[in-house]
């Protein structure tokens, strides 16, 4: 029994994280796997994806992490709070497709989530 | 020319604490912010949202943080220059010589950069073109609104600075009022306001459009908008006047020969000095290993960077640690002693 759970957390299941694919605006592509719990926004800072200032620090006060988010992404997500379609009316170029990466938590649902970061974030 | 003892950049909560540690062990410092106000990102990006992390003040908005360190500043002489940018700090022998974007100078031992993420600069709009009329037809903020009187005018923007300068200028002039979508963050009151001079045919209103693109030689004659549906209008306009907000950039700190990681500086962690003697930086401008960018954090690091100013302001002179509660030196500063 033992061995079967050891195997178990031994196991790349159990370490999956899910992949996040950052498009940049010059066609390259990223893509991360960020752990759960962090942001949209963190796991592209952490792992130097340019584009993203975040100028703030995550507290949804600058619009510097504004992304696209792929189409058939953007109605799974869970949705924007009050504060966050205030700060994208300052955000460069808005889409209908506009989000701030720091308020899009990591989960397993989100494995595969795709973004596209806008040409300048100013 | 003014002589100083330390010069600060950046008015808010670092800065300002940063004045009273300088103050209190008995240097003289002035501060620099490019903002109108003071409190820095407290005041411009959070004002009315609550902190929770300020040590032994379980909840404080931005602003009552910003006015409970002006308190603690009460007791000490600190001269403020608002609304101007440090543009060039140049080595003249020991000293820094600084200056700013409205001709102020500068003679000081010691700068200590307390800059957040750089200095707010306005969001500008995306088309190219209108760098063109920038400062000239095209506006990011109305330092006189007369030049408007009688002509049309091209407000974008659904914060509280649109929808002011919408209403104010809809009584002399022709306002048309561009929002890239239904609903607008200001306040209730004027929101209410607009939508009134709009059925009263004071404001031509037009949501879900954007600044799409801007015609004129000399001076702006029309604009284009754009629809989220991709449909466009021309509208005829004489001026336009964009309120996105204000955005954070390093501007011209960037060259003064500093050590930077990314948008930050590095620093030392026994003085948060910069690899330029003299020159300081603390708060969330500053990077080492560990840094944590809370407003705790910059309260340390400006109490150490303002020891450090100690030398270089004193040189013959020997600095003692002293306790508030026992020192007669300090109580004397903070005039609670003869």
């Amino acid at each position: 029994m033992f061995c079967i759970l050891a195997l178990f957390f031994l196991s790349p299941i159990y370490i999956h994280m899910p992949k996040i694919i950052y498009n940049t605006h010059d066609n390259e592509t990223y893509t991360i796997e960020v752990q759960n719990g962090l942001t949209v926004m963190e796991g592209a800072v952490q792992n130097d994806v340019p584009g993203i200032d975040a100028d703030c620090g995550g507290g949804m006060a600058c619009a510097t992490c504004h992304v696209y988010v792929k189409e058939d992404w953007f109605n799974k997500l869970p949705k924007k709070e009050d504060g966050e379609e205030d700060m994208l009316d300052m955000a460069f170029e808005p889409k209908p497709n506009s989000r701030l990466s720091c308020q899009i938590i990591v989960s397993d649902d989100l494995d595969g989530l795709e973004v596209n970061i806008p040409s300048k974030q100013a | 020319m003014n002589k100083t003892d330390a010069l600060i950049i950046g008015a808010g909560p670092t800065g300002l604490f940063t004045a009273h540690q300088l103050k209190l062990i008995g240097l003289n410092c002035e501060i620099v912010d490019n903002l109108d106000k003071i409190g820095g990102q407290c005041i411009e990006l959070y004002p009315d949202k609550p902190i929770y992390d300020i040590p032994a003040v379980p909840e404080c908005t931005g602003e009552e943080l910003t006015n409970n360190l002006l308190n603690q500043l009460k007791p000490f002489d600190i001269k403020f220059h608002l609304n101007e940018r440090v543009e060039e700090v140049k080595k003249e022998n020991d000293n820094w010589l600084v200056k700013t974007s409205s001709g102020n100078s500068f003679q000081t031992p010691n700068v200590i950069i307390a800059g957040g993420v750089g200095s707010f600069e306005p969001r500008k709009f995306s088309p190219k073109v209108c760098e063109k009329f920038e400062n000239k037809s095209l506006f990011y903020s109305v330092k006189n609104k007369s030049v408007f009187k009688g002509k049309t005018v091209s407000i974008f923007g659904g914060g509280d600075s649109a929808l002011d300068w919408a209403v104010e200028l809809s009584k002399d002039s022709n306002v048309n009022l561009i929002h890239r979508r239904d609903e607008f963050r200001g306040a209730r009151a004027t929101v209410d306001k607009m939508y009134e001079l709009k059925k009263a045919g004071k404001i031509n209103l037009f949501t879900n459009y954007q600044l799409n693109n801007v015609h004129g030689n000399e001076k702006i004659e029309s604009i284009e908008i754009k629809h989220d549906n991709s449909e466009i209008q021309n509208l005829k306009s004489d001026y336009v006047l964009g309120f996105f907000g204000l955005i954070m950039q390093l501007g011209p700190i960037a060259n003064w020969g500093l050590n930077l990681n990314k948008k930050t500086i590095e620093v030392d962690t026994e003085k948060f000095e910069t690899n330029q003697k003299g020159i300081y930086a603390v708060g969330d401008i500053c990077n080492y290993p560990g840094k944590l960018k809370l407003i705790l954090s910059g309260f340390h690091e400006g109490a150490l960077a303002a020891r450090a100013c100690f030398k270089l302001a004193r040189p013959n002179e020997k600095y003692r640690f002293e306790f508030t509660t026992t020192s007669t030196n300090l109580l004397k500063r903070l005039g609670k002693k003869e």
